[in-house]
């Protein structure tokens, strides 16, 4: 298989791949200018009457106080109200793409999210434990949140025990999360139909998810572990790449399956823990963020993964920024407004004839 | 560089599956793995990839496989299965550039795409290359399941009956493959293969397995007789040569004997 001269297909061959390099980072690129667009535009969307310039100049004058001047209102409301909401929603968004795409290609099935596994439903019922027997001492907000991210590493526990139980393969590890998912919505049930009147409303109301209650102390945490965990992800991004011609395919090429598997399945699980324990369930962005990104750029992990956080942040933030504005002055949940702008495109994937997609 | 495995037995649980397996195979060799099905072809393929961990030896190229890292021994050896796993939207040519996993850390270096590219071109199917492997025909898939294990590099190539679920030309093709990769790249290759009238002709030697030991080892225009068959099958064969191929007729399965 010596180089044979002249052979000018293998420099086409060589132009082809580079060229498919190049439109992947171009979609990466292309994402975070959309991002900043986005951004850009969701500032100026809200029940107060700001105008766009009074709200550039409260971003501006925060930073340059010199060059700008602002009234103490619209700086308030830009940066108490919006700025940490909207980037909150970005973070949630890149989180929960991320989780999406490493728990599908963990375990090889388009349909894993944390939704389908179970790690949501874990979360509703700690923070509706919370909600209808409340904890002493602790103030109901923080208890909610602590419960919520106990319970959804809890049941990560659970897929990676039962499923250990049968051998650590994606099919055992889908039907243990199937299986909690059933035991969670199940005991969250019951503890709606044992609640009253508003604890069963609250329980409702944390299960639609918000990002009502962000603050810039709830985004720095997120952003934290997020930021901690995306190094390890990008480097295991290859062996994630082998594990999809099978697990012992990936064996042969020298890939410690098990190790891999397990923690990546960790790693996702708290993510999806950190960002959900504050908002209360979002659904399909973790679905639907790694599908649109594999039809735009295919599936190789390197860039699979960080495009589908950044197309879950674009994602979340836009299905935000409806909530807030359709029926303003109400606020509709965003967990909500995701499954509405979810769903159409699900519905695309879905009828799409594409061959090769999955 | 020579493969020598010594009193190999692997075990799933309560069953024994492989008893005390040894033989060797040369530099540059194509040894056929034949028996019927649930003999042990396909545990002994992954045994020696380290797939699963037996017991007994394996030495390769001087070293004994299990004091070596799981990537050290992908570098050496390349294993293409049975059956495909349909993974993600994966083309053609990103899942032969998964090969140089043993050598790549993340990015993808001009060597790597260049290996890829080459033997894309070597095995005429450029017009493939972006294509996904859901597009493709069994057969194609299965020269670019090979031309993956080939860019690993390997010195052991061990292929699980790559020619199973082709048609007559798709098992020509990949057989000369294989052929070809040994004899220009003095690749060792251990096959499992079904068909014995392939295996006698593509096959340097052909080592007959029944119930997870091996019961007759040689070149198979020797090796291959009806009392063999007869034994290891339980089927009444009859054997011909036509134009230089050796050629197993099976007639009917032997009553009372149990394959």
């Amino acid at each position: 298989m010596d180089q044979r001269p002249g052979s000018g297909q293998l420099r086409h061959l060589r132009d082809e791949y580079h060229r498919f390099t190049v439109r992947r980072y171009l979609f990466l690129i292309g994402c975070c200018i959309l991002l900043l667009a986005l951004i850009g535009i969701a500032t100026t969307l809200g029940s107060a009457d700001l105008t766009v310039g009074e709200v550039y100049t409260a971003i501006l004058a925060h930073f340059f106080p010199s060059l700008a001047e602002t009234t103490p209102l619209a700086s308030t409301i830009v940066w108490e109200y919006r700025l940490h909401r909207i980037l909150f929603a970005i973070a949630a968004g890149f989180g929960l793409g991320i989780a999406g795409a490493m728990m599908q290609g963990v375990l090889r099935n388009p349909l894993a999210s944390p939704f389908t596994l179970g790690i949501s439903a874990a979360a509703s019922f700690g923070a509706s434990l919370v909600i209808v027997f409340g904890i002493g001492g602790l103030s109901n907000d923080i208890a909610i949140i602590v419960a919520a991210f106990l319970f959804t590493l809890l049941a990560t526990f659970g897929i990676y025990t039962l499923s250990k139980l049968r051998g650590i393969s994606p099919e055992s590890m889908i039907l243990a999360g199937i299986i909690l998912m059933y035991l969670f919505s199940a005991m969250t049930s019951f503890l709606q139909y044992i609640g009253t009147t508003s604890q069963l409303q609250e329980v409702v109301f944390w299960t639609f998810g918000s990002l009502q209650r962000t603050t810039w102390g709830k985004l720095a945490l997120v952003t934290v572990v997020i930021g901690a965990c995306l190094p390890y992800i990008m480097l295991r991004s290859w062996d994630l790449n082998a594990m999809g011609q099978g697990d012992q395919v990936a064996k042969s090429m020298g890939v410690d399956v098990n190790q891999t598997r397990t923690r990546l399945m960790l790693i996702s699980s708290l993510i999806t823990a950190i960002i959900i324990c504050f908002t209360g369930v979002i659904g399909f962005i973790g679905l639907v963020a790694p599908h649109i990104t594999r039809l735009a750029i295919g599936g190789d992990n390197r860039f699979l993964l960080p495009a589908s956080g950044l197309v879950g942040g674009a994602l979340l933030l836009t299905a935000d920024s409806l909530a807030r504005t359709v029926l303003a002055p109400a606020i509709i949940p965003v967990g909500i407004m995701t499954s509405f702008i979810g769903i159409p495109f699900f519905l695309y994937l879905f009828l799409r004839k594409r061959e090769g997609y999955w | 560089m020579t493969l020598s495995v010594r009193d190999l037995s692997f075990s799933y649980g309560d069953r024994k599956i492989l008893h005390g397996i040894s033989f060797e195979a040369a530099t540059g060799e194509v040894l056929g793995i034949a028996g019927p099905n649930g003999c042990g072809k396909t545990t002994l393929i992954k045994c020696i990839d380290r797939i699963f961990e037996p017991q007994g030896e394996v030495e390769f190229a001087g070293k004994y496989l299990e004091d070596m890292t799981t990537t050290e021994v992908a570098q050496l050896i390349a294993y293409v299965p049975q059956a495909l796993t349909m993974g993600m939207a994966m083309s053609v040519f990103e899942t032969i550039l998964l090969g140089r996993r043993p050598y790549i850390r993340w990015s993808v270096s001009d060597t790597d795409i260049e290996r890829v590219s080459m033997i894309i071109d070597d095995l005429g199917i450029q017009h493939l290359a972006f294509r996904s492997m859901t597009q493709i025909s069994g057969g194609e898939r299965q020269k670019v399941m090979i031309a993956r294990a080939m860019v690993q590099d390997p010195s052991l190539l061990l292929l699980d009956e790559p020619t199973s679920a082709l048609d007559l030309r798709h098992q020509l093709e990949v057989m000369e493959l294989v052929q070809r990769v040994s004899r220009e790249k003095q690749v060792s290759v251990l096959m499992a293969v079904h068909d014995l009238n392939l295996a006698s002709r593509f096959c340097d030697r052909l080592m007959v397995m029944k119930e997870g030991r091996v019961v007759a080892l040689g070149k198979p225009s020797e090796l291959l007789n009806e009392t063999l068959i007869r034994d290891v099958y339980g089927v009444e064969a009859m054997i011909t040569r036509q134009s230089g191929f050796l050629q197993v007729i099976p007639v009917c399965p032997v009553r009372g004997i149990l394959a």
